[in-house]
């Protein structure tokens, strides 16, 4: 019974914390960071089950005990106004506990906010912007968009990836549930996170501070790869633009247009910082932070008009002709 | 209902005057507001971007002491009220608010200056929490000027005697009050900021 | 006892033409009324909160769901926190504290009466603001546009950039207004309590619940002033030029938090300190038996509004503040567990050893109990910061505050409802009614806020109008919405369980439940005066003294 039991527990927790269950489960952690919080967070979970269990228990034999039945004598019962060691105890008690749980936040505080740098740590600059992610590598000269590239990191020579968070705008918090917990992108503030995956793969997660309409649309996607793979993807995004001779009416649409004044094409005349930089705009996903496949279809739909796409976005309808619209699609097809 | 303490002996009691705690609870809401203006004038001292900085700050010596002299002013006219003394009262509550009303002319001045200087509410961090900090305690001075106006006006008709002195003595603790926080500014803005 | 009074002028309408009527209680001064008058202005607005619950639930029903535009939802989730705190809890405690502490504490009407009236009709006038944006408050979106910022307003989302148009000015001046009314109000209670006891009441012998009102009242004192100070500033940003939240000037975003937080941690404990009271006025009545440790019940109150002053960071642990600030402000946090815990052992030890009489105010007690029990534990989960990280911002944050704010607070309030509406009207509520609004409530409660935290486990942020299918959010969604509906059915049975009594409820009596402090001894309802002669008093429960003459409380205390 008590093996059938405990089986029985071990395959609840097997689901409860595992990835099918949800991309973005707390309980199924990747990364240093999100695996020191999940210890600690079993932890507290244990003392917080034991005392609910403890005082559950009393009360609720207190209000079974205790009910007012047919057969009690006359009168109220013996009334008690205190009682000097039962308060002691119960005040002593709980401050013990709360002595043990402060002790042991505080050695994880102090171990998550001030990790040791390795000489191999990546350094990534996050700025949030309504509603996207701008990612710049100054030590790699890789400037991209909403999904962050990350080498996984191996004890023996380990690779985290430290995040310096700035804001354009207003405040953002990133959140990837199974890499770290959230810090905030405040303007005029600078913030710093680490996170160090240990397994290839795709991590998500979304804005987790309150930013403006289109808040809940501005998704996280963090891809974790083999140290080489991750160099092979360093050295494709730091290379300037592709140039396609047949698509060359679409691509003096786009620097006709305004578009140069919001986006970075490198190598080209577009040099605008407003918007996501386009240079490598075919090696992502997703478009518009995570919101659509990046396809021809939604590309073009978002170039029409960004609003039908994410209500409340700040690109505005460009006011192109269709053709004009499938020449920038085909030219924007092209940025690899 | 007398009869719900039994045959009894209750211990005697003065309960304070409603009026005083009234007042008393009033100045530590108006202190909490206070507080954090203050904090934040301290929390951006420094960090202007551009403009004008605290170098241009002239300390109201003498407005100073006229405020902080009132507060001895308005304390002998309750004085006076509660001896019976009309006329003293009378002499020394609006020798208060002349003082209160000086006070408010030299911030005047001083803010004629500073926006000559170029530091206005607009200007930068310097300018907005100055502005807010030391205007909020001149609008408190304000409707300081407006009680002690108001009761200088009864007092004339004639509707001011000793059995108002306990409510009179109330609106000087407001005053007291003005005062105090003058002190706090004061040393903030020109002692501490400088 | 009290002599035979003026009788309740509704049984003279005969008489009163109902403009006399209205007149009389729009310009009533009399502190009963004015607490009804809150009380009722609470209700109203419990409503349309809940429905702007409903339509949020409908919403987030399923994944991609476009019943609501992005816009609409932001504006709903503004409006429903800022209409639930400060146009419902707060206008509701204020009115139960209006009604009850005068009649605890021996005397006729509150310190102030007119300054009362004055703080009602300001708290109505802010409520009123705040919906008056849905037609006045023109933004980038159409005519009317309800402030959309969320209820605790962060700047630099607040300025003009960001926020055009007046419709974060409605959220401002409603709350700046309600919020003098509130200082107004505390200010009453205050010096009711301090200066209007009647003869024999030393503060010791006061009953709990006029404690805790004096609690509430000199937190309040403490805490509102922050917000408007900060409101204050975020106009002069907006209209001014001011630069207080500038972050392009170097102003700070983080000391807007700073500001609202001072304010907004309190100002919790400003709402469920006065349901502690409920409790402890109600459980030792219908346990039959004194409140386990009253002195200690005091001080822990005392103990908790000192304290909450000092936790309010823990709102903002994922700000980036430096290893020694969040370690202080986990450590103030988790301290504050003890003497909340404190309190739930002695409600406990109250029960201890009693007869208890599980009518519906007890039901919803002990429901309380369990509730706080569990949402003061998720508390202090949240209490602990890296374990925050992870929690905060989430729907596992949003089901710890609703755990308390329902679970606990409205709890409470529905004990208070049922225990002394026979005292306000001379009538009793009906007590099968009271169960069906109780289980159902319970029901629905658990349904959906037990599984609410669910999602935040799972990654899911707050304040997003919508979520991505494949996040493994949907079912649990779903199951939130299902219980918010059955929640709304019992609230609507309770609203019917009301006004049927008010009308044609079996008759009271002065004292129903065989209670034991001073509203017990007037007539259902009271006079005017409430009392025609100032009692005097011996102990904690002068109506226990009166019933047990061999047995009276002054000998023990």
């Amino acid at each position: 019974m008590v093996v059938c039991a405990s089986q029985g527990i071990v395959s609840v927790w097997a689901t409860a914390t595992s990835v099918p269950l949800s991309p973005t489960n707390l309980f199924a952690p990747a990364s240093t960071p999100a695996e020191s919080i999940h210890q600690l967070a079993l932890f507290i979970l244990l003392v917080s089950a034991a005392i609910f269990l403890v005082v559950f228990t009393l009360l609720t034999y207190a209000v079974v005990r205790f009910r007012r039945r047919p057969g009690d004598p006359p009168g109220e019962p013996p009334q008690v106004y205190g009682s000097r060691q039962i308060e002691l105890a119960w005040t002593i008690i709980p401050v013990l506990i709360v002595v043990v749980l402060f002790l042991s936040t505080s050695r994880v505080i102090f171990e998550l906010q001030h990790p040791p740098r390795p000489p191999g740590a990546v350094m990534v600059t996050a700025i949030g912007h309504q509603f996207w992610w701008e990612y710049r590598y100054p030590g790699l000269k890789v400037v991209t968009a909403n999904e962050l590239h990350v080498p996984i990191s191996d004890p023996a020579n380990p690779t985290p990836t430290f995040l310096e968070l700035w804001s354009a705008d207003t405040d953002h918090s990133f959140w990837v549930p199974r890499l770290a917990g959230k810090t905030d992108l405040i303007p005029n503030r600078r913030n710093e996170m680490w996170i160090e995956p240990r397994e290839p793969g795709l991590y998500l997660g979304q804005c987790a501070q309150y930013c403006g309409t289109q808040h809940a649309k501005m998704l996280l996607r963090v891809y974790a790869h083999t140290p080489q793979d991750f160099e092979r993807w360093v050295k494709e995004q730091a290379s300037p633009a592709r140039e396609e001779p047949s698509v060359a009416r679409g691509r003096r649409i786009f620097e006709q247009t305004s578009c140069v004044n919001c986006h970075t094409v490198a190598g080209t005349s577009a040099s605008g910082r407003f918007g996501p930089d386009l240079t490598h705009l075919m090696s992502r996903e997703t478009l518009a932070s995570g919101v659509v496949p990046n396809n021809r279809e939604s590309l073009r739909r978002w170039l029409e008009n960004p609003s039908a796409i994410k209500p409340g976005a700040l690109m505005p309808p460009m006011g192109l002709a269709a053709d004009e619209l499938d020449a920038m699609t085909d030219y924007l097809l092209t940025l690899h | 209902m007398t009869h719900l303490a039994g045959t009894l002996e209750i211990e005697p009691t003065t309960l304070p005057s409603k009026g005083k705690v009234g007042m008393l609870t009033l100045i530590a809401a108006e202190s909490a507001i206070f507080v954090i203006f203050v904090i934040a004038y301290l929390f951006y001292l420094g960090k202007s971007l551009s403009g004008p900085t605290t170098a241009i700050l002239r300390p109201p010596i003498f407005f100073t002491v006229c405020l902080l002299s009132s507060s001895f002013t308005v304390h002998l006219a309750v004085a006076a009220l509660r001896g019976g003394r009309r006329v003293p009262f009378l002499g020394w509550w609006a020798l208060t608010f002349t003082l209160g009303a000086l006070f408010l002319i030299g911030t005047g001045l001083e803010w004629k200056h500073l926006i000559g200087e170029g530091l206005t509410i607009r200007a930068n961090l310097f300018g907005t929490t100055y502005y807010s900090l030391v205007g909020l305690h001149a609008l408190h001075v304000l409707v300081g000027l407006l009680l002690l106006g108001a009761v200088t006006l009864f007092a004339l008709v004639r509707r001011v005697g000793q059995a108002q002195a306990e409510q009179v003595d109330v609106i000087s603790l407001y005053w007291h009050f003005v005062d105090a926080v003058w002190v706090v500014v004061f040393t903030v803005v020109y002692v501490v900021g400088r | 006892m009290t002599t035979e009074s003026e009788t309740w002028p509704s049984t003279q309408s005969a008489r009163r033409p109902w403009v006399d009527e209205l007149q009389q209680w729009l310009t009533t001064v009399d502190h009963k009324r004015i607490g009804i008058l809150y009380v009722l202005f609470a209700i109203l607005f419990l409503v349309v909160g809940g429905i702007e619950a409903s339509l949020i639930r409908i919403q987030l029903i399923r994944a991609d769901h476009d019943f609501l535009a992005p816009q609409t939802f932001n504006q709903l989730f503004t409006l429903h926190g800022t209409t639930m705190i400060f146009f419902v809890a707060m206008p509701l405690m204020f009115g139960f504290a209006n009604y009850l502490v005068p009649l605890m504490i021996g005397a006729r009407d509150m310190a102030f009466p007119r300054l009362n009236a004055f703080s009602l009709w300001l708290t109505v006038l802010g409520g009123f603001l705040l919906y008056y944006s849905l037609v006045g408050g023109y933004g980038l979106y159409g005519v009317g546009s309800a402030p959309d910022v969320g209820w605790f307003a962060y700047a630099p989302l607040t300025s003009k950039t960001f926020s055009p148009g007046h419709s974060t000015d409605y959220w401002t001046l409603s709350l700046l207004i309600a919020g003098f009314g509130s200082i107004a109000t505390a200010i009453n209670i205050i010096t009711t309590v301090f200066c209007l006891r009647c003869p024999g009441m030393t503060l010791g012998r006061m009953p709990l619940f006029v404690w805790l009102s004096l609690a509430m009242a000199m937190l309040a004192i403490l805490a509102i002033g922050p917000l408007t100070a900060a409101q204050a500033m975020l106009m002069v940003d907006r209209y001014l030029g001011g630069h207080f939240f500038d972050t392009q000037a170097g102003g700070s975003a983080v000391l807007w938090m700073h500001f609202f937080w001072v304010f907004g941690h309190p100002e919790v404990y400003v709402l469920v300190i006065p349901a502690f009271g409920f409790a402890s006025e109600i459980i030792p009545v219908f346990s039959r038996k004194a409140i386990f440790g009253y002195p200690i019940m005091v001080a822990a109150t005392l103990a908790i509004a000192f304290v909450s002053i000092s936790v309010w960071a823990h709102h903002m642990f994922t700000v980036g503040m430096t290893p020694a600030g969040n370690t202080f402000f986990v450590l103030s946090t988790m301290a504050i567990a003890v003497p909340t815990g404190i309190k739930i052992f002695n409600w406990l030890a109250t029960m201890w050893g009693g007869r208890i009489e599980f009518r519906t105010p007890m039901l919803f007690c002990v429901g309380f109990l369990f509730q706080f029990l569990l949402a003061g534990l998720t508390g202090v989960m949240l209490a602990s910061a890296p374990f925050n990280w992870q929690l905060g911002g989430s729907y596992f944050v949003v089901a710890h505050f609703h755990y308390v704010i329902v679970g606990a607070i409205l709890f409470c309030a529905f004990a208070a409802f049922y225990y002394w509406f026979p005292k306000v009207t001379g009538r009793m509520l009906s007590e099968s009614l009271g169960k069906l609004h109780f289980w159902l409530l319970v029901i629905g409660f658990h349904l959906t806020f037990d599984t609410m935290h669910v999602p935040g486990l799972l990654g899911m942020p707050r304040r997003i109008y919508t979520y991505e299918a494949g996040r493994g959010w949907e079912g649990w969604n779903a199951v939130v919405t299902v219980g918010a509906a059955i929640q709304a059915v019992a609230i609507g049975i309770f609203v019917i369980n009301l006004v049927r009594a008010a009308f044609k409820g079996p008759k009271a009596g002065n004292d129903p439940w065989d209670a034991w402090t001073l509203e017990w001894s007037t007539t259902s309802p009271p006079p005017e005066y409430n009392f025609a002669t100032l009692p005097v008093v011996r102990s904690r429960r002068p109506l226990w003294d009166l019933k047990h003459p061999e047995d009276p409380d002054w000998k023990y205390e």
